[in-house]
């Protein structure tokens, strides 16, 4: 027993803990503060399970963005809460709810436990291809992303990009191609302004250089993309910057680029190389960076417009 | 040689641990949010700063020394930044 384990024992004991207290918390506020502790903690955990690649995008994505998502979500909450009268559930429709999430729990955990103890795994296969196709690329897991299971990468970019509409319809007709509500109503104090004015040069460098390293070491197109959105938000949080009018050509060219582009290697894929997502193996390493630019600019643009929210009706251009 | 270099490893890394101890018992046993604060700054900011100073002699080029000090320079502009916004928050919130 080295230190290490325990280590990782208390890790284990911290991650429940803070998760149960994220659940129990009644207070949204402290809640979702509990909820990025837990994300964070969650980043070691990938860490300790030598999984950079996984740490880094839970650090940012699980312990930044969804942390800014929530309060903000939740800050809006709070004038229809004072409106809406909220009736108390009933008693069956408790004792249903708590079934349910049982039952789920229970299903979860027998699922884990039932696991063969050597697992079905595609890991094996998808590092064959990876030093194939993909050849070039120092971090097998940025190969197996773009050229293994390519589709499956465009397609959660498509799903941010559904989102974002989905997040812009909530909006009124008339409030339609209006920029969202600035992210801070007040003037920001000058602390904020210094924070994000030191900050967001130094970030966006650094998100530019995690993905451009994604292609030899941990790191890639949505870590990278995921911190250059964080430092949108907070320029737009310390108003240095303004979301931009939903209607803007720059912003739908933007969120559409990563998808697009990947979808038309893809397919020229087909002529090039012979089948659908394939590439030309002597150009595998310049190609696959090539759709990862244009997926870091959808990914950057994409968080920060669900951030935002829907269009602003008060605001007329 | 080594032993000086172990030496001063050692103690940075143990004083910077050290700083981290304290900060975390002022955190639990400070009575109000802003000396909490307080407590707190002072475990980011030099705690994290001895720590990167004994990581220092360890590393293998200057790149990777030159990160460290990046970090630590970016966890004391934020740490900083976000104190002087809790503390503001607390003082407005209190009138």
């Amino acid at each position: 027993m080295s230190v290490l384990t325990f280590i990782d024992i208390g890790l284990s004991i911290l991650v429940v803990t803070v998760a149960a207290s994220t659940i129990v918390m009644r207070e949204l506020f402290a809640a979702v503060v509990s909820y990025v502790a837990y994300g964070l903690l969650l980043a070691f955990v990938w860490i300790r399970l030598h999984a950079p690649d996984v740490a880094l995008t839970e650090a940012a994505v699980g312990g930044g963005v969804t942390g800014v998502l929530l309060i903000t979500a939740g800050k809006r909450l709070v004038p229809l809460r004072r409106t809406a009268t909220e009736a108390e559930p009933t008693l069956i429709l408790k004792v249903l709810a708590a079934t349910l999430a049982a039952l789920v729990a229970c299903a979860l955990a027998a699922a884990i436990l039932m696991l063969p103890d050597e697992p079905p795994s595609l890991a094996p296969e998808a590092a064959a291809a990876a030093s194939g196709p993909g050849a070039g690329l120092g971090n097998p897991i940025t190969a197996v992303l773009i050229s293994y299971r390519s589709f499956d990468t465009m397609l959660e970019k498509i799903v941010l990009i559904l989102a974002v509409v989905a997040v812009w319809s909530i909006g009124t007709d008339r409030a339609w191609g209006n920029a969202p509500a600035p992210l801070r109503q007040a003037r920001p104090y000058p602390a904020m302004v210094f924070l994000a004015q030191a900050l967001v040069p130094i970030g966006a460098l650094i998100g530019i250089h995690i993905f451009w390293v994604g292609a030899d070491a941990p790191g890639g197109a949505f870590q990278g993309g995921a911190l250059l959105a964080a430092m949108w938000m907070m320029a737009m949080m310390a108003q240095l910057a303004e979301p931009s009018r939903i209607d803007a050509r720059w912003l739908r060219l933007a969120l559409v680029a990563g998808p697009a582009v990947f979808l038309v290697i893809g397919l020229a894929g087909i002529l090039m190389a012979g089948s659908f997502f394939a590439y030309p193996p002597n150009l595998a390493k310049p190609i696959i960076l090539f759709i990862e630019t244009f997926m870091v600019l959808s990914i950057a643009v994409a968080l920060p417009m669900l951030v935002a929210g829907p269009p602003n009706e008060g605001l007329e251009p | 040689m080594t032993f000086l270099v172990d030496l001063f490893r050692i103690t940075a890394i143990g004083t910077g641990a050290f700083f981290f101890v304290a900060g975390t018992v002022g955190l639990l046993r400070f009575p109000d949010s802003l000396t909490r604060l307080h407590a707190l700054t002072k475990a980011d900011n030099l705690g994290l700063g001895l720590v990167v100073l004994g990581l220092l002699p360890l590393t293998e080029n200057v790149l990777v020394a030159f990160k460290l000090i990046l970090i630590w320079a970016l966890v004391l502009i934020s740490g900083g930044s976000t104190a002087q916004l809790i503390g503001r928050a607390l003082r407005s919130g209190r009138r």
